[in-house]
């Protein structure tokens, strides 16, 4: 997105403008993504058009993209951390072919990474851009159902409601249950939805180099957190927020800071706990760290979890 | 009757020339007067006689045809409601104001437990500590006679007189200056009916609310107000205080309304 904006003459697949969007819907999401930009937190409306896939593969993470790609960006694409997954590399592929961009898998070297459910390990940078897939942008949704109503409450800042669910909570479990999607509270303003990214990501949000887009294709929203935004998530003075903790480090990389998955080595049911950002592992093993099951055929062998389920139940099917 | 509240202190809501008309029906007509804190209004009439009009007028959620509702902020600036924003008129709502509605189901949320039923206006108001808002809530169910042990239960395992209570509670946690109330006790029975207003009567006196009550029951208002206001067709034909107007009624209307009602 650093590189010069539309028209584009890279050679992309015939048959499609280059990332697909015409340079008309590209313009229109653009403006709704300035506006976002604008007032952070807020839900911009925008006219969102039907990709060639399901909504369940973040077809409103892709329009964002496909918005702000330019021919000399360098794009990521993860799923639930991993740029392996079907969906990932299926995004991935899509913009290869239709915009013909260089890809990456490495986080430090993308200018543009959409995500699903996670934000990066590695810190990111000014100048790069986190696009993320959202599946329900509402964060009252559940609340409150009538949108005429949440978009009163959030005009008027009136949260109160949101204070109660997390009262719910405590009363009932003891603690705050919720453990992804955790909402966050934008600039002292609006309340947000970061997406179903875990609550372990929430403190990367606040106060990032990096541009924050939000992307929701099937309710056709867009809201973003530019550079530097304060962002904190809801809590009670004697229930402060905390982010999920893991008790062991990766197994394969040792890491003892990074969000892990629960992964399946074996057919016997044999479980460990691994890095979820297989960049970040990957490079902290190729650094010479080592966790105690490192062992390198391992890591090939291992079933991702994070495959299996989807946001809305859409099957999962390769792109044509 | 409760003791009568000296007029020399200013109003905190005055209606003038109320009109409300849906379409060419009318809903109410010129209806004018004033409530002081710590008096209780009761306004009376049959159904269909514009009763519920009035209090959605009253209270800023209907925008009236003609005439006007000055109400006293806490900050003692006279506001025209009309006037006020959304924004102001939902703080008022949340903070000074209450609205029991006779129907629970509509005051309350059903799938929320009692405690956050009665901490939602706190939290509302920016109270951030869940210990505070907890012992705040226990406190209040504690004050409308409900078993504070029963604070994690949502309104639907509470009786109809309980639902009531906790509609209460929830309005008056914030301390509201003034409170609405759409016939109360309808539904309930006799009992019930007797409980609730003995602890609204006490809540009232205690707080010094302004509460303006709306109902068919002329013993309602009987036990509960300082004045009574009877309506008919959109219109107030008579007004005055309580005992006065059930004890000598003037217009042939009341005159019936009290020989029908209180003496079988
Ligand atoms: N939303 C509306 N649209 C049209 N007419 C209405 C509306 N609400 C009330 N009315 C009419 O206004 C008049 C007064 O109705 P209102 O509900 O205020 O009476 P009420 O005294 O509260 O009666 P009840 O004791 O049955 O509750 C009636 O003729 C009613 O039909
Ligand atoms: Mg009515
Ligand atoms: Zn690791």
């Amino acid at each position: 997105m650093n590189a010069p904006l539309s028209p584009q003459t890279a050679p992309a697949a015939t048959g499609y403008n280059f990332a697909y969007l015409d340079e008309q819907t590209k313009r229109m999401i653009r403006r709704a993504l300035l506006k976002a930009v604008a007032i952070p937190g807020h839900q911009v409306p925008f006219a969102a058009r039907d990709m060639p896939m399901p909504y369940g593969w973040g077809t409103g993470g892709i329009q964002v993209t496909a918005a702000i790609l330019g021919s000399g960006d360098v794009l990521k694409v993860i799923d639930q951390g991993a740029d392996d997954t079907t969906n990932a590399v299926s995004i991935r592929a899509f913009f290869q072919k239709t915009a013909n961009v260089a890809v990456t898998t490495r986080t430090a070297e993308a200018t543009v990474i959409q995500t699903r459910h996670r934000i990066p390990e590695k810190p990111l940078k000014a100048g790069q851009t986190l696009v993320f897939q959202v599946p329900i942008p509402e964060p009252l949704r559940f609340l409150e159902p009538r949108e005429t109503e949440t978009r009163v409450m959030h005009a008027l800042a009136d949260y109160g409601l949101m204070h109660v669910k997390l009262y719910e909570d405590i009363a009932k479990h003891g603690h705050i249950a919720k453990t992804y999607a955790y909402p966050v509270e934008v600039e002292g303003r609006y309340v947000m939805d970061p997406s179903p990214i875990p609550k372990f990501d929430n403190p990367k949000l606040s106060m990032s180099p990096a541009l924050q887009l939000f992307g929701a294709g099937r309710e056709k929203r867009i809201y973003a957190l530019p550079p530097f935004t304060r962002v904190k998530s809801l809590d009670f003075e004697d229930h402060p927020f905390e982010p999920t903790r893991f008790e062991a480090p990766c197994a394969l990389c040792g890491a003892t800071d990074s969000y892990l998955d629960e992964v399946v080595t074996d057919d016997r049911g044999t479980r460990m706990f691994v890095c979820s950002d297989t960049d970040h592992c990957e490079e902290r093993r190729a650094d010479g760290h080592r966790g105690l099951l490192a062992g390198d055929d391992l890591v090939d062998t291992i079933t991702r979890e994070a495959d299996v389920e989807r946001d809305d139940g859409a099957p999962i099917v390769p792109l044509p | 009757m409760p003791m009568p509240i000296p007029i020399s202190t200013p109003p905190l809501l005055e209606a003038r020339g109320l009109t409300k008309f849906y379409g060419d029906r009318l809903g109410c007509r010129d209806v004018s007067f004033d409530i002081r804190e710590g008096e209780v209004l009761a306004i009376v009439g049959e159904s269909g006689s514009g009763k519920s009009t009035l209090l959605s007028l009253l209270s800023g959620q209907l925008p009236a045809s003609a005439g006007e509702v000055l109400y006293r902020t806490r900050a003692g600036e006279i506001r025209d409601l009309a006037a006020l924003s959304e924004a102001e008129r939902r703080f008022l709502f949340r903070t000074d104001w209450g609205f029991v509605h006779q129907d629970a189901a509509r005051g309350l949320r059903m799938g929320v437990s009692a405690g956050g039923n009665v901490g939602e206006r706190l939290m509302a108001v920016g109270a951030r500590s869940y210990g505070a808002i907890r012992a705040k809530a226990e406190d209040w169910l504690d004050r409308v006679e409900i078993d504070p042990t029963r604070i994690d239960e949502p309104p639907t395992a509470y009786s109809g007189g309980m639902r009531q209570r906790l509609q209460i509670a929830r309005n008056l946690v914030t301390a509201p200056r003034l409170v609405f109330m759409d016939e109360p006790t309808g539904g309930l029975d006799v009992s019930v009916q007797a409980r609730l207003l003995d602890l609204v009567r006490r809540l009232v006196a205690d707080m010094g609310l302004a509460v303006i009550v709306v109902t068919h029951d002329l013993a309602v208002a009987r036990l509960l107000s300082h004045r009574i206001m009877v309506m008919k067709q959109g219109r107030v034909i008579e007004e005055g205080l309580t005992d006065r107007v059930l004890d000598d009624p003037r217009a042939a209307y009341t005159q019936l309304l009290v020989s029908s009602i209180l003496q079988p």
